[in-house]
């Protein structure tokens, strides 16, 4: 292994150096370093159980780490002493079952974090919402409640709920796992435009011709380790025989 | 000893019915303000709150209302302290339905799907902000069913605090009794009137498990 210097902005966004990570006796996590730079889009691809979005909920300080280190966004992850709404304010989630807030409208859903946790005001934080939800197609649907939307939408109104907090970096959880083929592909394109403006993205996804079209670079995770990773090509050429029948099996 | 039920005994049982709609109040307010903290401490991330607090209602649901209303009544005054009825019979009521409600809410807060819990963490919100904003709303809707329906046991369960002479429905009925002696009628009333106040409560429970919850009942009236 070989360090690059680099000046200060060129430092990763999100940093991942040997990550060890049990489960009881499991082990999901075994070793496992990537890096993903200021505007790249890194695709984590793998098989069910291989630990993917473990990997992806580590960033996020939903899952500790058992060793090793993470750093995002200057934050370093697995320090207990780490300031976490610091932390998941510069770093937006999205969760393969949407999670928006059934209680609330969609504008509601989306000014709720703008409003408590960064203290902007509520007629500012609307206006806000509006360009957000503009972002992915659902300005008419502010005034509606979750449940009135369908499955697509709702992950769309989802994404929107986590840009409108201005993150750093966003992590997309399967999120077109709970979808049908034609909703995917909505959702799928909100994404596409996201990445063409530049924002830095880890995903994990099952969605193979997506991640070739969108991914800088991927990630392919078996048994726990990073078992092979490079461009997009990767999916088209791989390598390892374990990718090469993954991606065999995806066809 | 003699005569016959006239108006003067039923305008009596009228006040003890009165007594027993207070008490119930009483147990309500207090048990539900106690309960909502025993509920908050059952699921707090410290593990010390969990289990004291969890201690707190094996010990109360383990013990009967009968026996907090003795100790409260009879054994506080033995300490030094003396109570009233009202008081003794209220503070006995407050602690049983803490315990219970507060089991009961527990299980409305964890029931509100993880999910949530985590999209809210995910968006920064602190604990507080967790809980009043995203998880208590949802959590209220689905404790609004049974907490009407265990406002039933603490209506009945009020009749317990005749023991420590606190004059609600159940020791008016005895006192009338004691001067008529006609048990078969005077209990029969006594049976109705409980019927009567716990009945209209049972259904609205049970309309409002139908409907899930009364905030899908304003949505519909929108």
């Amino acid at each position: 292994m070989h360090k690059i210097t680099r000046t200060d902005t060129a430092s990763p966004i999100v940093a991942l150096s040997s990550v060890h990570k049990s489960f009881g006796a499991l082990k999901v996590l075994d070793g496992v370093s990537f890096e993903v730079n200021r505007g790249e889009v890194l695709a984590l691809i793998g098989r069910s159980g291989s630990g993917k979005s473990t990997a992806l909920r580590c960033i996020d300080r939903f899952e500790t780490i058992d060793s090793g280190e993470i750093v995002v966004c200057g934050h370093r992850v697995s320090d207990p002493k780490l300031d976490l709404r610091a932390l998941r304010q510069d770093v937006g989630i999205v969760f393969q079952s949407y999670n928006l807030f059934p209680h609330l409208t969609i504008e509601e859903n989306i000014i709720l974090a703008p409003c408590s946790v960064k203290r902007i005001g509520k007629v500012e934080a609307k206006v806000q919402a509006k360009q957000v939800l503009a972002q992915v197609g659902l300005e008419d649907k502010l005034h509606q409640y979750p449940e009135q939307l369908s499955g697509g939408q709702q992950q769309r109104a989802a994404i929107a709920r986590s840009l409108a907090m201005q993150p750093k970096v966003m992590l997309f959880d399967e999120v077109t796992s709970a979808l049908d083929p034609e909703l995917t592909g909505e959702v799928l394109k909100v994404i596409e435009a996201l990445a063409a403006a530049g924002m830095t993205m880890v995903m994990v996804t099952h969605e193979m011709g997506f991640a070739r079209g969108i991914a800088d670079r991927v990630v392919f995770m078996h048994r726990g380790k990073v078992h092979e990773t490079g461009s997009a090509d990767v999916l088209t050429s791989p390598v390892t025989p374990e990718l090469a029948q993954f991606v065999g099996t995806g066809l | 000893m003699g005569g016959s039920l006239n108006a003067n005994h039923l305008m009596f049982l009228g006040y003890g019915a009165l007594w027993t709609i207070g008490l119930s109040l009483i147990g309500l307010l207090g048990g539900g303000i106690a309960g909502f903290i025993v509920a908050l401490c059952r699921i707090s991330p410290s593990r010390i709150v969990r289990l004291l607090s969890a201690g707190y209602v094996q010990l109360i649901q383990g013990t009967p209302l009968l026996v907090i209303m003795f100790l409260t009544y009879f054994g506080l005054p033995a300490l030094g302290v003396t109570v009233s009825p009202l008081m003794a019979a209220g503070a006995s009521l407050t602690i049983f339905v803490s315990a219970y409600l507060g089991e009961i809410w527990r299980g409305c807060f964890e029931s509100v799907p993880k999910p949530q819990w985590e999209a809210a963490e995910g968006l920064a919100l602190s604990r507080s902000q967790r809980m009043m904003k995203v998880i208590l709303p949802q959590a209220i809707r689905i404790a609004t069913p049974p907490t009407v329906g265990f406002m039933v046991q603490i209506i009945k369960n009020t009749s317990l605090a005749s023991v420590v002479g606190f004059v609600e429905l159940a020791r008016s009925g005895q006192i009338i009794n004691n001067s008529l002696f006609e048990p078969f009628l005077i209990y029969t009333i006594i049976a109705v009137i409980y019927f009567a106040l716990c009945y209209p409560l049972s259904r609205f429970s049970h309309r409002l498990e139908m409907r899930g919850g009364p905030a899908r009942i304003e949505l519909e009236a929108a």
